[in-house]
Parts: structure tokens; sequence; C-alpha cells
């Protein structure tokens, strides 16, 4: 197709087959091709594939990569996690808005638009941003306005990329700057470097586990990754096996395989590392899955923000059908036939829960749905789905490989296996460390130059904040559960700067759906406000635990149940920060009343001042 | 030993609250056998003028006069009781919530379009209290220590209220009282 012909929205529209559970791949090529979905294009997608406008509407508006409005050639999404805060976001925002002439949310009249977002999943090389795809790590503000010179110069950010990251990041097909920070337990000094097991990132050779599986019936590889005590690595640790066994059990000839890449945890990005390290060991799993449950087609739920692996996955998948590790007739045995499609996430955390995913790849807006049914008994399109992390599913590929014993033989009784940690933060060397489980916590602190940390957020916004007389307690489902992230935080760090960006965080992501989640996390972000403004009382600290147990009880899904977690850890691990804050008044006056600021408008528009204040 | 005393007032109200008071008809005699009345509209005291046992306040705030009332209450009174959804909730006045303060008095005094303004002046006499940025319920101003909720309560709700906080015992208040569709 000519450069100068772009497709047209109802030519977008039929490459994906008029199909409607396809919208958000048809909204996120018109936004690639025009900019923007605006109205015009949302009335011919609403024709084309005959549902109403305001689906279409809806689903523009709900995803960040989505707009309506136009935007320029160029968009760089400046993360503003709290590892970039602490790492000189504030300067290399101040670089690019001085440099740009504009602010955030605006476009400049040369068609660089510029957007904060929330984590890319590169907070071990904060601060990051992403270029239309490209991710750019390490900014500073030197860094910052080279970059807008540069695209001044060629509007392409892909030669913004001068050195390349390690690995398959250097990968013709991939081309990033970005590192993996794959770490060894030896890197610490004193370190042992004795055994050091790799499990999920250990080498792969593709055809092994797969033949293995394939060479045992459907019901034992079920039976093996139960042996192994397999508990799912996003967070929630639910049993791999049982899973797939009700899934299997599930009624319907028709199943479906979800990986879940849709790593939005603030403070996570081992899954990052796997897809683009281990891409043939995340497949393998997705192939095991579909042949122990019955499926033939399987997703690869891809999040936005790593588009840029996109291609490089495409080629693998593609390399796999060719030698028949996909496709119509795995590896010629006439037992199973199964393919993987790359669905791509279009920008919103909540899409990380099961629910919300699966609403997403059916071409909707990614709310969450009510359990039951369970994505086991219907899922994707109604048909019986099981989701599975990406290390997840690394996991099952080397348990087929070295068999449910091996695999055992690492971690605990109630978590076998190794778990990969995401750590940033202030410590001497971020990065993604495989650690076994029941590794106490003051070790892998070591590991990472972290021994004077004052606090570390384990597993993200959504777990929980932990401090020094913690540090002895491990990493495992029954003690410190985690789906990988781990933020350190230093003595200098103000914990309640913190907690007030994850509320910041959960209040932008809150679908909206339900109250609890909607309103609670803006309820919480405003109490402590009031609280590090000083004029928080005691009572509010009830409040908050009040509003923090509603939510937890009462909200439909896992972001709302987690989103007050920085709130209650905080109020739990953490109280003495909050009490030095909160003062009674001696005449019950409420601290939180400023008259001064009552009657400022007042005051403005009549021209004297309150004789009260 | 003297009477406990109580005193009540009336903020960003409509009186509706204290016609509720009133409306417990005779058995107001009851209640001022059990308590003087200090500062109220009944009795027309403007400031307080003893330390009191019970406040009841009707209304929310939405000017600083009363601010300064309802702090000169809690100064004043063991026990604040707001009394009444706009006390409790803001009510109707909360309304204009909804409006920018600036956007508001724009449009009641200079362009709404039935305003005749030649000198486009806002209210800025002296003797007018200054209106806050939006109506407060008084608990956010003050603490308040029980809330009466109803539009207005009912004189049985009232009645029942002060007879408890005066005899020291737990407010019954049965499920009729409170239920208001």
């Amino acid at each position: 197709m000519a450069a100068s012909h772009p497709p047209t929205v109802p030519q977008i529209c039929a490459t994906f087959g008029n199909d409607p559970t396809r919208l958000v791949d048809i909204a996120r090529q018109v936004q690639e091709t025009y900019g923007h979905v605006g109205p015009a294009s949302i009335d011919a997608i609403g024709r084309a594939l005959r549902i109403p406008r305001v689906e279409v509407e809806s689903l523009v508006t709900f995803y960040s990569f989505l707009s309506k409005q136009p935007k320029g050639r160029v968009v760089i999404r400046l993360c503003n996690d709290i590892i970039d805060r602490m790492h000189g976001f504030d300067q290399v925002l101040a670089a690019f808005t001085a440099e740009l002439g504009i602010g955030v949310g605006q476009t400049s009249s040369d068609g660089i638009t510029l957007e904060t977002t929330a984590c890319i999943g590169l907070c071990d090389q904060a601060p990051a941003a992403l270029v239309n795809d490209v991710p750019v790590t390490e900014l500073n503000s030197d860094r910052a306005r080279q970059i807008v010179r540069e695209l001044r110069k060629h509007m392409d950010p892909k030669q913004l990329v001068t050195k390349l990251g390690d690995g398959n990041n250097a990968h013709e097909l991939v081309r990033s700057m970005v590192r993996n920070n794959i770490r060894r337990h030896s890197d610490a000094e004193g370190g042992d470097n004795g055994a050091e097991p790799r499990i999920v990132l250990s080498p792969h050779a593709p055809p092994e586990a797969l033949r293995k599986a394939l060479s045992i019936s459907p019901a034992e590889v079920i039976r093996a990754i139960k042996t192994s005590r397999l508990r799912g690595r996003g967070g929630a640790g639910f049993p791999t096996g049982i899973k797939w066994e009700f899934t299997r059990a599930a009624p319907g000839a028709r199943k479906v395989v979800i990986c879940n890449a849709d790593e939005g945890e603030p403070g996570t990005f081992k899954d990052r590392v796997l897809l683009t390290e281990r891409p043939d060991r995340v497949f393998a799993g997705m192939t095991i899955a579909g042949y122990a449950i019955g499926a033939h087609e399987g997703i690869l739920y891809l999040r936005a923000e790593y588009a840029y692996l996109r291609p490089f996955l495409e080629m693998v998948l593609q390399r796999r059908r060719q030698a028949g590790l996909l496709g119509p007739d795995l590896l010629g045995k006439g037992k199973h036939t199964f393919d993987i499609r790359i669905q791509m996430g279009a920008g919103a955390y909540v899409c990380g829960e099961e629910t919300a995913l699966i609403t997403s790849c059916e071409g909707r807006r990614g709310d969450p749905k009510n359990r039951p049914p369970f994505p086991a008994q219907r899922g994707y399109l109604g048909l019986p789905t099981t989701v599975n992390n990406v290390e997840t599913l690394c996991a099952v590929t080397k348990i087929m490989e070295e068999g449910s014993a091996t695999f055992c033989e690492h971690g605990s009784k109630q978590s076998s296996g190794t778990k990969l940690l995401s750590i940033s933060g202030d410590c001497l060397r971020p990065g993604v460390y495989e650690v076994v489980f029941g590794t106490p916590l003051r070790r892998v602190l070591a590991m990472a130059g972290a021994e004077n940390a004052a606090a570390v957020q384990i597993g993200g916004p959504s777990g929980q904040m932990v401090g020094r007389d913690h540090y002895d307690r491990t990493i495992c489902f029954d003690d410190l559960a985690t789906g990988g992230a781990m933020m350190v935080f230093g003595p200098q760090r103000n914990l309640l700067e913190v907690v007030h960006a994850f509320l910041d965080f959960f209040a932008d992501e809150s679908c909206g759906f339900c109250t609890p989640c909607r309103v609670g996390t803006v309820q919480l972000k405003r109490l402590i406000e009031k609280v590090m403004a000083g004029r928080g009382e005691p009572a509010d600290l009830e409040t908050m635990e009040q509003i923090g147990r509603t939510m937890k009880t009462a909200s439909r899904c896992g972001l709302g149940q987690t989103a007050a977690n920085p709130v209650l850890s905080t109020l739990k691990n953490f109280r003495p920060v909050y009490m030095g804050l909160v003062h009674t008044d001696p005449d019950g006056y409420r601290r939180g009343f400023d008259l001064e600021g009552a009657v400022r408008t007042s005051e403005t528009l009549t021209g004297r001042a309150s004789i009260h204040v | 030993m003297a009477k406990p005393r109580i005193a009540t007032t009336s903020l960003a109200g409509c009186f509706g609250c204290h016609m509720s008071l009133l409306d417990i008809d005779d058995r107001i005699l009851q209640v001022a056998e059990l308590v003087d009345f200090d500062r109220s509209p009944i009795v027309d005291f403007k400031r307080i003028t003893a330390r009191c046992a019970i406040g009841l306040i009707e209304g929310g705030c939405c000017n600083e006069e009363n601010v300064e009332v309802l702090r000169h209450f809690r100064k004043n009174c063991d026990v604040l009781v707001s009394v009444g959804d706009c006390a409790t909730m803001g009510g109707i006045p909360a309304l204009r919530n909804l409006v920018p303060l600036e956007e508001c008095l724009r449009e009641a005094y200079l362009e709404g379009p039935t305003v005749h303004n030649p000198e486009r002046r806002m209210p800025d006499d002296k003797e007018l209290p200054l209106l806050l940025d939006k109506v407060y319920c008084c608990h956010e101003v003050v603490k308040i220590d029980y809330h009466l909720p109803g539009c207005p309560p009912s004189a049985d709700t009232i009645f029942r209220a002060l007879v408890a906080l005066l005899s020291g015992k737990q407010v019954d208040l049965p499920y009729g009282l409170i239920k208001f569709d």
C-alpha cells in the first residue's frame, strides 16, 4: 500500500473481518493510522461492525493509548510512577515541557504530544519514557532536551536508539536500548557463588518440553503439574494444575489458553525480561497448557507498553510454526492442534485482572466480570478458558523438561520452585532476580544492595509495605506473597508520598464500575493529602481503615479489593509515621477545615477581608 | 442543683428543625422542667451565657458567621448534636456546591437574565458575612457528638433524643422514626 494512501477506516475494519471481537485491534490501528479515533472514525467503525457507536466510543475513552482528540505524530509518554519520581521525573518532565513549549497532555505545533503514564515496566532503568512504541531509558534533563531536538529533525522514534541493550534487546526485530538486568546472587559482594537454581530463567531447548508432554496423556500432564504444586505467579497463587483440571472438565469442545502478559503492576518487569529472553519457554508453556486442557487456540495478551517486542514475538511464533511446535499437527504426532495469536492491550492496568483481560480480548472495554462463572467455566467468548501468568507458563515448561520432583526440590511445601523478583528503587543493583521460595527478605535486599532500606513495597501498590522488623520474613505464598514487584525505599524517603503516588495511580486506573473502588480510592487520596498537610486527626486514620475495609469487602474485582493496601499496610506497619502528623484540636475544632481558604474567593469578590480569620 | 442548660441555633438551615422542636407540643413543658434554655431562637440570647450541657445545631455552614457561631457552640457545650439533614450532610443549601461560588454569584448578581445591576456590584456590605467557597456540614468544621437524621427530624425523634441525653441513657430511635420513604 502506498504511503500516501493510508487505509480507510472501513478497510481497516475489513482487515479484521468486521469482527466486533477485534474492536481493540481495529481501534488501535485507526489510532496508529490517523493519530486519533475521532467521531467520524467512531461512526464508521460502528457501521462496519454493526454495533452501536456508543460501544466504540466507550472503548476509545477507556484505554489510555486510544484518544478521541488528535495527537501528534510522535507521542512521548513519560512514566510517572514512584520509582521514576525518585530518580528525577520532575527534572525530566520540566526539560520536556520547556523544550517542547507545551504542558502535559498538549501537542506542539510540530506534532509532538507530551503525556505522562503509569509504570511502563522499566523501573530498573528509570526515569523512562515511551516515544510512540520505543522505550527510552535512564533519562535526565539533558537527554530529554536532546530527544526533542532529534525528533524535530527526523520525527522517527526508532532513530533515538543508538546504544542497544543486552541479549535479545539487540535483536534486529527489537533494536531497543532496554537492558535485561538479569542479576545473579553472586553479583553481591560476599554473595555466595554456590548453586543458584535457575528454573524459569534457565536456557530452553525448544522441542524437549513439548515432546515430553505429548508423549503422555493430557491427564498425566495435569497430574504432573499438580504434583509439582505449581501456583500462579501473577500474585494470586492459585494452583495451576487445579485450574487446568477445571478447564479441562468444563463442558464444550472449544477451549482457550490465555497468557497474561499485561504486566501492569507498578514495579514489575520480570515478564518483559522473560518475553525478551525466553519467549520459546512461554509459548511452549502455552502449548502444553493447550494440550492439557484440550484447547486449540492460545492468546498472548501483550500490554500496549511492550508493543516494541511484538515483531520479535511474531517471528518466534512463526519459527515455531515452521518447526512444527505450533500449528495443525504438533511435532507431526497427529495428537494435537494448537496455535497462538497475540492480542495487544491498549493501556489499562485493570486488564491485568483476568476477567477484565478476557473482556478486553473480546474487543470490549476492560471491565471486570462477575465471578462465578469463573473463566475455567465460561471465559473468553463464553468458552472455558485458562488464564496463566507468563512466569507460570515458563515454570510449566521446566516441569515438563525435568519432572515435578526436580522442580519441588526448590522452595517450601506450600510454595515450590522459584520466584522472579523485579527489584527497583533505592538499591545498588536493580533488576530481575530468581530466588527460591522461602528466601528471607533480608537476603534478597543484600543481593540487590539495599541493606539500608527503610521500607520495602512487596508485590507492587496492591501488595504491602513492610519495614525493618519484617526483614526476616520470607518470600513465599504463606508469608510475603508477591507477584514479583519489590520497590525499595531508603530512609530519606517520605512514605506518605509513596502511598499518595500509589493512590493516585489506583484512582486513575479504577474502571469506575463499582462504587467502593471508584469513590474509595479518591476518598483515601484526599485523607492522605489531609494528613500530609498536617491537618489530620487521629479519627482520620480510623476513617481510612474503615474505607479500606469496605473497599476490600465490597469491590467487584481485585483492583478495588487491593487498592486500599498501600494505606492499610502502612497504617499497620508504619503507624508512627502517621501518628507524628495527626493531632487533636483542644477546642474540638476540625483541623481539616481551612477557614482562610474557604473565604478566599469571597474576599476577592467583595474586596474586603474576613473578620473571623 | 442547677438544671442543665441547653442552647440551640439555626445556621444554614430553614428553621424547620426548630419548628419540629416546637412541635413536641406540651412536652416542651417537660423539657423546660429538665433544662434551662440558654442561647436559642426561642429565648433570643445572642451569645451563650454559661456552660451548656447540650447544643443543638440546625443547618450547615455557608458563611463565616456560621463557622464562628458553630465554634462558639463547640467551645461552650459539652455535647453537640447535628439536628437534621442540613447539619449532618449540608442538605438543600449544599446544592450550590455543584457550582463554583464565583459562577454562582455572577449568575445571581451580574449575568442572570432578570438581573438589573447597573453598577455591577456584588453584595459587599460589611454587615454581610462572607460566603464560604462551599457549604460545609457541621462535622467538617467542629467535632460533633451525635447526628439526628431527618428533614426535619420528627418531634418524637428530637424529644426522645433529648430525654435520653438528659437522663444519661442510650438514645433509642425505633425504625419508624428514622425511616423516611
